[in-house]
């Protein structure tokens, strides 16, 4: 299996300018590898960094030093160095991420959010929609939701919401963020079949598990966070 | 993605007092920024440079004209930068009436942009600008109206027709949600959001308000006494400020 995503001496500490300048370090020098159609999860207690870690390989959080190398179509691509344009066109065409929480935005239906990553890249909005709509009926969202905005879903259905905006385009590296947190025994099964496509289309999975049975099964091995 | 507009080292001084200084970025074509500071950062003064509403005391600005040539603004004609402002470019002010013609009807201010482009048959005018009205969600029967007699979200909707209706490729936004109900602004930034995709504008929005930089923005630059403190891709800046007052303005957010 090819490398996809490469972690090189990641060093990041977060220092809190309004609270007496207080450094907390996260990392000190991480290094990891993963393969495309591999799964892999991050590891460790409460507070160490597992979301951090995501976020950091999204270029959300800025690294200290180190690099991050992803591979793009258009080669290597260091996410800790590359310009703010570069990083979006990363996040449209290279690194998927589904959040523990969907951002939700007054007025714009469930099925647009979904669709979006698709409109993005400029596939056509029928095609969008019609890919949304599957993945939103196979997360049981009842249809006669699917043109409203989520603001007035229950935090599940919030949930399968994000999940099915994170499935929708098809990404070489995929960042799950405890996935399956906050949904029933049936849903956390969709998922995880969600999962298993996306290894098996060649995706590249890194995800924070909240239950130890579900990252067994998906997951052949860990970055372990001491 | 093509750089559209270029600012290298704009610096704007009232005597001694410094209006904003050292601003440099590029915007691609389609992208866009938002600029955030409490008042008196500079933030409008930089957007009234940029925008040529205001001449700066140093450095330049290039701009990507359809044509594909691209030019310093300020070896522009006076009579080149005016077609550019009304065909090329569009500017929400905050207070819609500095926008707008107060004395035309609703129908009028977006067909008076129109004309200024040379259109001149009155039926097609009218067609247009009841289309755009559409767009921005003033329906027909407001359309003869005076904006006196409009509210202040109409307003800014109107306001936003008349900048589209020549379809600009980028537009300045100076707090184009300040002094509106929450709901209101809701509802604007839902539409400014679904033209700037639909249309792919570029758009420059200065705010104080950090969920409009959210919601609007993909990069985001924090000003500070005249100066750009910190840059960065939106959710970089808003999730892991660096500066200490963007730290400050970040934790100063109220959670609802």
């Amino acid at each position: 299996m090819s490398t996809v995503l490469k972690i090189e001496a990641l060093q990041k500490s977060f220092t809190l300018h309004q609270q007496g300048g207080v450094v907390i370090p996260v990392f000190d020098g991480l290094n990891a590898e993963v393969a495309a159609g591999e799964a892999v999860a991050i590891t460790g207690p409460s507070g160490r960094g597992k979301s951090s870690l995501l976020k950091l390989i999204y270029g959300s959080y800025r690294a200290s030093s180190g690099r991050i190398l992803v591979r793009s179509s258009e080669g290597w691509a260091n996410v800790v160095a590359a310009e703010p344009h570069n990083v979006l066109d990363l996040r449209r065409t290279t690194i998927g991420y589904v959040t523990q929480f969907l951002r939700v935005i007054p007025r714009v239906p469930a099925e647009i959010i979904v669709a979006e990553p698709l409109l993005e890249r400029g596939v056509d909005e029928a095609e969008a929609l019609g890919r949304a709509r599957q993945l939103l009926a196979k997360l049981n969202i009842p249809e006669r939701l699917w043109h409203l905005s989520p603001m007035t879903f229950s935090g599940g259905e919030q949930q399968r919401v994000n999940i099915a905006r994170g499935f929708a385009a098809q990404f070489p590296i995929l960042l799950l963020d405890e996935p399956t947190a906050s949904l029933d025994a049936e849903n956390r099964g969709r998922v995880m079949d969600l999962i298993e496509e996306a290894k098996a289309a060649g995706s590249a999975v890194i995800a924070v598990f909240h239950d130890e049975n579900e990252r067994h099964k998906v997951c052949a091995r860990d970055i372990a966070l001491h | 993605m093509k750089t559209l507009l270029s600012a290298r080292d704009i610096g704007k001084s009232y005597g001694n007092r410094v209006g904003c200084e050292n601003v440099s970025f590029d915007l691609h074509a389609g992208e866009v920024l938002a600029v955030v500071g409490e008042s008196g950062s500079g933030k409008t003064t930089l957007l009234r440079c940029l925008s040529g509403h205001l001449q700066s005391s140093s450095g330049e600005v290039t701009y990507a004209m359809r044509d594909g040539r691209t030019v310093n603004l300020a070896s522009l004609s006076e009579a080149e930068r005016r077609l550019l402002m009304r065909t090329d470019w569009g500017f929400v002010h905050q207070d819609a009436r500095e926008g707008l013609r107060m004395g035309v009807s609703g129908g009028a201010n977006v067909g008076e942009r129109l004309m200024a482009v040379g259109a001149r048959h009155y039926g097609n005018i009218r067609a247009v600008s009841e289309d755009w009205l559409a767009r921005v969600e003033i329906s027909k029967d407001r359309m003869d109206d005076s904006p006196w007699a409009y509210s202040g979200g109409m307003r800014q909707r109107l306001q936003i027709a008349r900048n589209l209706v020549t379809s600009p490729r980028l537009i300045f936004m100076d707090e184009p949600t300040g002094g509106l109900d929450v709901s209101v602004q809701a509802r604007l930034l839902d539409l400014i959001r679904g033209l700037v995709r639909k249309f792919n504008l570029a758009a420059i929005v200065v705010t104080h308000d950090l969920a409009v930089a959210r919601l609007l923005s993909s990069r985001m630059m924090v000003m500070q006494q005249g100066r750009v403190i910190e840059t960065g891709l939106t959710d970089q800046v808003l999730e892991d400020p660096q500066a200490p007052y963007t730290q400050l303005l970040v934790s100063s957010v109220l959670q609802v």
